[in-house]
């Protein structure tokens, strides 16, 4: 080989924009992964404590007289929510079996059954709480920001929370019969 | 006689009603056209439907959100006020336009500049040889900036020749 005495010449990117223009397609590629595994999740899982949240509520669905109701004031009780939207067909099949079972639970005091009515508009929602008799604490899921934190992939949903704050079952789609709302609370009241 | 005074007074009272009833109409404002309402509807996306413009949607969400904005243009609301209750109750991502913020724009715009600026240096370093290349049989050291490694590269080429 001969004589390779050539001073490095100065090419290519600088070694401070390499680092920053990796850094920035490493932090998109993050935020584009992250992403797509939160869309692949699923709803909030079985066994993962409920984060607090505050749900406003519609005039005459007050609970306990208060127009809205925080998730952290509810421990020590059993708590169905369920997600739901007047122009949800299938959330009819199952109106009239959760207010039978909110009226049979409601004298206990250990559960309580709170309406989270996903993208829907107040009047049409006030006719379709009226329609089946609902009279549970109902409101609506401002900004969805209830949802997004559950997850919904859509309406009906419901989510039971045991005493500790621990989710304990989840229902997608309407229930078929009260057994099913049954079956799943009692068994959180032992 | 008779028969004229009880026509006058059904005359008066006619338009009595018709007053007092267009009266409480012009209170309520006119009933907003299809026109009016979809001119608001196109600008916002229900979450259910995701993919499908308001104004175009054909589902039950839809059409009560078209009533609701029916209801409150009738009310006397502006497109502003509508929209800001749009985003109150269903978040900003019902709007087909992103909210004014000035990340929206600068991260977008950074990285577009970044890539270019990447393209620009690739394309840059790409080309470098082939120029080089093209004046193979011009003498080395003609070229000032010429790089010094194709340089060494050649002239061992010619040594082996």
């Amino acid at each position: 080989m001969t004589d390779t005495s050539i001073p490095a010449p100065r090419r290519g990117v600088p070694l401070w924009a390499q680092i920053i223009i990796w850094a920035f397609l490493a932090g998109l590629l993050v935020i584009v992964a992250l992403g797509l595994r939160r869309a692949q999740q699923g709803t909030v899982q079985p066994g993962q404590v409920i984060e607090d949240f505050t749900l406003p509520l519609y005039s005459g669905y007050e609970f306990d007289g208060r127009s809205e109701v925080h998730l952290e004031d509810l421990r020590g009780k059993v708590v169905v929510i369920n997600f739901w939207a007047s122009w949800c067909k299938p959330c009819e099949q199952e109106a009239a079996d959760l207010q039978q079972a909110w009226s049979e639970y409601e004298p206990t005091g250990q559960v309580v059954f709170l309406g989270i009515d996903y993208v829907d508009t107040e009047p049409e929602a006030r006719l379709y709480l009226k329609k089946f008799g609902i009279t549970y604490a109902n409101g609506p899921d401002l900004a969805t920001r209830i949802s997004q934190y559950f997850r919904t992939k859509g309406v009906p949903e419901t989510y039971f929370v045991d005493k500790d704050g621990v989710l304990k079952y989840v229902q997608i789609g309407p229930f078929k019969s009260i057994e099913d709302i049954r079956a799943q609370i009692d068994p959180l009241l032992e | 006689m008779g028969s004229a005074r009880i026509a006058f007074y059904f005359l008066l009272l006619t338009l009595v009603i018709t007053g007092l009833w267009t009266g409480s109409a012009s209170a309520q404002g006119p009933t907003p056209t299809d026109d009016e309402v979809n001119r608001i509807a196109k600008q916002l996306y229900c979450p259910v439907c995701e993919s499908t413009p308001l104004d175009v949607c054909p589902t039950e969400a839809c059409r009560q959100w078209r009533d609701l904005i029916r209801t409150m243009l009738a009310e006397g609301k502006s497109e502003a006020e509508i929209e800001q209750y749009f985003v109150e109750h269903y978040g900003a991502r019902v709007l087909a336009e992103p909210p004014n913020r000035l990340a929206t724009y600068l991260v977008p715009g950074i990285a577009i500049l970044l890539g270019a600026f990447m393209l620009f240096r690739g394309f840059q370093m790409w080309m470098k040889p082939s120029i080089t290349g093209a004046g193979e049989e011009a003498e080395l050291g003609a070229e000032p900036d010429r790089d010094p490694y194709i340089a060494k590269l050649e002239e061992e080429l010619k040594k082996q020749k």
